[in-house]
C-alpha cells in the first residue's frame, strides 16, 4: 500500500514540478503571441483598441519601402554574420586544437568579447570606426594621408560595420563550441587516416568537419536568433542611421509601436518577424532532429 | 556632529511628510543634470504645501520609455496623478477619456489671461483644460562662435544668401561652417526653421501644422529642401550619429562656426565656462526674425479615484503656473516662463530676449508650434516627416522628389 503510494508520488512529482512553468509558458509566450496577432488586426494607435480592420496593417507594412529596407538589412546582416562567425570560429578552433603552447591564454582572449554586452561592444566599435576619432584618424596621423575607412558614416556601407562588431563579439563563442566538438572526435580515426596516407587538410575536410555537424547545427541556431533579435548593437553604433539606412525589423517594430504610437502597425511587423524565425528555424530544426 | 543632526532632522521631516501628506505621483523623464535639479524644485514646492511628491522618473529613449510605462499604468486602470506629455499627444490622451478637467484651477488662477492664446489651445480638449504647461523653449536659434567668423572675415548672416557667402569664407579659412549632429530630429530641427524662414509664418502654419497638401507640395517647400541641401554641403563628413551636445562643443571649441539648435544649447556653453556676447552669440536662424518656433513641456493630469489625490493634483497644477516656480524652474532648465508677467531679474539676456519675442510674436500670429519637437502634429506624422527629411539629407535625392515624398508620407499617415 505504502509502496504504491510512493511509486505514484515518484511518477507524478516531475509533472507537478513542470506544470507551473508550463502554464506560465503557455500564457506568457504563446498567449501573448496570440494577443499580439489580435492587436495586429486592429487599428490600435496609442493604446490597444479592438476596432478590427483585417489585414490593413500588413498591407501597409509591405507597401513601405522602409520595411523592405529593414528586411534587406536583416538578410545582409544575418547571412554575413552567421557565415563569418562559423568560418572564423572554425579556423580559430582548428588552430587552437594544434596542441599549441598557452592554449588557455589564447582561448580566453578569443572568448573574452562574449563577456561584454552588445552595448559595450557597440560603443567600442562606434569609436574605433568613427572616421574622426578612430582607425581612420590613427592611420592618417601615422602618415598615410589618403587612407579612408568611413563605412560607419556611409549610407551604403554602414550595415557592414554592424556585421564587423557582431562577428567580433560572437566568433569566440562559436570557436569554443567547435573546439569542444573537435576534442570529442576519436583520435584513432584520424590516426588510421594518416596511416592510409591522407593529408591533414583532407582529413579535416573529409573526416573531422562532417563529424562536427551537430555543433554547426547548434551554432547556427544560436547565431540566427541573435541576428534576428539584434537591436542594442545598432542603436548604440548607428542609431539606425545614417538616415535610416541601418534599420532592422526589431528597431522598426520598436519605433512604430512605442515612439510613433502605431501599436497595431508595430504588432504586424512583430508577427512578420516571428514568421521569419519560423520559416528559417523550424524546417531546419525538424530536419536536423529527425536524423538522430 | 551638527551636520549629522541636521541631516537626521531633515530625514525625520521628510519621513513625517510622507506619512501625513497625500501622495501625488508624477511621471517624468527629467533625469539629467539641470533638468533633474529643476524638477526637484517642483517636488519641494509641493511638499511644502502639505502633499507628498511621489517620483516616477523613467529615463531614456527621449521619453519613449516613460510613455511605455505610462501606457501600461493607464491600461491597468492605475494612472499616475500627472505625466509629462506634450503637444498633440495631449489630445490623443484626452480622447481616451482618462484626463481630469482642470477648469476650476484655471479659472481661480486666471490661466486664460496668463497664457498666450496660441499656447492655450494645446492644453485644452473641447474647451477644457486637461494639461498644465511648464516652460517654453525656442527652437529657431543659431549659435555662433564670433571668433571663427572674425578669423574667416565673415559676417553673421541674416538671410540664406548671406549665409552662403559667409559659409564659403569660413570653409576657405579651414573651419567647418555648420556643426551638425546627424540624427533625424536634428535634421528636422534645421528643416522646420528653413521652412519658417523661406515660407513665412502663414506658410509654416499651413504646411507644418495644418498639413495642407498644396502647401506641402509647393515650390516653397522645394526651395526649402534646396536650402537644406545647401546647408548640408557646409557640414563635415563625420556628422552621422553625432549627438547635439558634441556638435555644440565643436562650436565653442572653435572648430565650427555655427549650430542650429534650440535654447537648451545654452546649457552646454555655460557648462564649458563660455560667456554669451564674448565667447558665443545666439541669433535667429536666417530669415526667421520676428517668428518664434516653440517647444513647450507640459503635464497631463489623470482622473483619480481618491478625492484627496485629486486635490493634490490640482495643487500641483496651481503651483506649476505660479511666478515662484516658473522662475526657479526655468532658470535651472534654461527655458523661459510659459506665463506672462514673471519678474525678469533672475534671467539671462538670451532668456529675456526669448521672453520679449513671445510677447511680440503672440500678437502677430508668428508664434508657432515646432514639428520636430512634438508640438505640431501627432507622433506618427512627425515620424513620417522625419523619414522623408533624413532620407533626403542622407542621399542625393532631388528636392522635387523629396517634396513629393513629403506629400505622400503625410497623406498616408493622416
Amino acid at each position: 500500500m505504502m509502496k504504491s503510494k510512493l511509486k505514484y508520488l515518484e511518477n507524478s512529482i516531475p509533472k507537478f514540478v513542470v506544470t507551473p512553468t508550463f502554464l506560465i509558458m503557455i500564457i506568457f509566450v504563446y498567449g501573448f503571441i496570440m494577443w499580439n496577432f489580435v492587436l495586429s488586426l486592429t487599428n490600435s494607435k496609442l493604446l490597444p483598441m479592438y476596432n478590427f480592420v483585417g489585414f490593413k496593417q500588413y498591407i501597409e507594412l509591405f507597401g513601405s519601402s522602409k520595411w523592405w529596407l529593414a528586411l534587406e538589412n536583416l538578410f545582409i546582416f544575418s547571412s554575413l554574420f552567421i557565415a563569418s562567425c562559423i568560418a572564423i570560429g572554425l579556423l580559430l578552433a582548428i588552430f587552437i586544437d594544434q596542441k599549441i603552447r598557452f592554449e588557455g591564454v589564447f582561448r580566453t582572449i578569443y572568448l573574452y568579447p562574449m563577456a561584454l554586452s552588445f552595448i559595450a561592444t557597440g560603443t567600442i566599435w562606434q569609436w574605433m570606426l568613427n572616421p574622426g576619432l578612430g582607425l581612420q584618424k590613427f592611420v592618417v596621423e601615422m602618415g598615410f594621408k589618403n587612407f579612408t575607412f568611413d563605412w560607419l558614416v556611409d549610407t551604403k556601407m554602414a550595415i557592414y560595420t554592424i556585421v564587423i562588431a557582431a562577428v567580433w563579439q560572437s566568433t569566440g563563442f562559436v570557436m569554443i563550441l567547435l573546439l569542444a566538438g573537435l576534442r570529442g572526435i576519436n583520435g584513432e580515426v584520424i590516426n588510421a587516416a594518416k596511416i592510409d596516407g591522407a593529408s591533414m587538410p583532407k582529413i579535416y575536410w573529409k573526416i573531422i568537419i562532417p563529424q562536427l555537424r551537430p555543433v554547426f547545427f547548434s551554432s547556427i541556431i544560436i547565431l540566427l536568433h541573435i541576428a534576428i533579435k539584434t537591436f542594442d548593437l545598432v542603436v548604440v553604433m548607428t542609431k539606425g542611421g545614417p538616415g535610416y539606412s541601418t534599420i532592422l525589423p526589431s528597431i522598426f517594430m520598436y519605433q512604430y509601436s512605442f515612439s510613433r504610437n502605431k501599436l497595431a502597425y508595430g504588432a504586424s511587423s512583430a508577427m512578420i518577424m516571428l514568421l521569419f524565425v519560423m520559416i528559417f528555424v523550424v524546417p531546419y530544426l525538424y530536419n536536423e532532429l529527425r536524423k538522430r | 556632529m551638527t551636520k549629522f543632526r541636521r541631516i537626521a532632522g531633515a530625514l525625520l521631516l521628510l519621513g513625517s511628510l510622507s506619512l501625513f501628506g497625500t501622495e501625488v505621483e508624477v511621471l517624468h523623464w527629467w533625469t539629467s543634470g539641470g533638468e533633474a535639479k529643476a524638477v526637484s524644485e517642483l517636488k519641494n514646492e509641493l511638499n511644502a504645501n502639505g502633499y507628498t511628491w511621489k517620483d516616477f522618473a523613467v529615463a531614456g529613449g527621449n521619453g519613449s520609455n516613460a510613455m511605455t510605462a505610462l501606457k501600461s499604468r493607464v491600461m491597468a486602470g492605475n494612472p499616475p496623478a500627472a505625466a509629462q506629455v506634450k503637444g498633440p499627444s495631449i489630445q490623443q490622451w484626452a480622447e481616451l477619456g482618462v484626463l481630469a478637467n482642470l477648469d476650476d484651477v484655471a479659472k481661480a488662477n486666471n490661466w486664460d489671461k496668463l497664457l498666450p492664446k496660441q499656447f492655450q489651445k494645446i492644453f485644452k480638449y473641447k474647451g477644457h483644460y486637461v494639461a498644465v504647461p511648464v516652460n517654453v523653449h525656442k527652437i529657431n536659434w543659431m549659435w555662433v562662435n564670433p571668433a571663427v567668423f572674425r578669423k574667416a572675415g565673415a559676417q553673421i548672416p541674416t538671410t540664406w544668401a548671406e549665409f552662403k557667402v559667409a559659409a564659403d569664407k569660413i570653409k576657405k579659412a579651414g573651419f567647418i561652417p555648420v556643426a551638425q549632429g546627424g540624427q533625424p530630429w536634428q535634421e528636422a530641427t534645421i528643416f522646420e526653421s528653413i521652412v519658417l524662414g523661406i515660407g513665412g509664418p502663414t506658410f509654416y502654419q499651413k504646411a507644418m501644422v495644418d498639413l495642407d497638401a498644396k502647401a506641402l507640395g509647393s515650390d516653397t517647400m522645394k526651395k526649402s529642401f534646396d536650402t537644406l541641401r545647401m546647408i548640408k554641403s557646409y557640414t563635415d563628413k563625420n556628422a552621422p550619429g553625432r549627438d547635439w551636445n558634441l556638435a555644440t562643443a565643436m562650436v565653442y571649441k572653435g572648430k565650427a562656426a555655427m549650430q542650429f539648435m534650440g535654447d537648451w544649447a545654452k546649457g552646454e556653453f555655460s557648462v564649458a565656462g563660455k560667456h554669451v556676447g564674448t565667447d558665443y552669440l545666439a541669433v535667429d536662424v536666417p530669415q526667421t526674425s520676428g517668428s518664434y518656433l516653440f517647444n513647450i513641456d507640459s503635464f497631463i493630469m489623470f482622473k483619480q479615484k481618491d478625492a484627496d489625490k485629486t486635490k493634490g493634483q490640482k495643487e500641483l497644477a496651481k503651483l506649476i503656473l505660479k511666478n515662484k516656480f516658473q522662475t526657479i524652474f526655468n532658470v535651472l532648465k534654461g527655458s523661459v516662463p510659459v506665463i506672462q508677467g514673471v519678474p525678469r531679474a533672475p534671467f539671462d539676456d538670451i532668456a529675456l530676449r526669448s521672453m520679449d519675442e513671445i510677447n511680440a510674436a503672440a500678437y502677430t500670429h508668428s508664434l508657432l508650434p515646432s514639428l520636430a519637437h512634438q508640438m505640431a502634429v501627432t507622433d506618427a506624422i512627425r515620424g513620417a516627416v522625419f523619414d522623408v527629411i533624413t532620407k533626403f539629407w542622407n542621399s542625393d535625392e532631388s528636392s522635387s522628389d523629396a517634396t513629393k515624398a513629403l506629400v505622400n508620407a503625410v497623406q498616408n499617415e493622416k
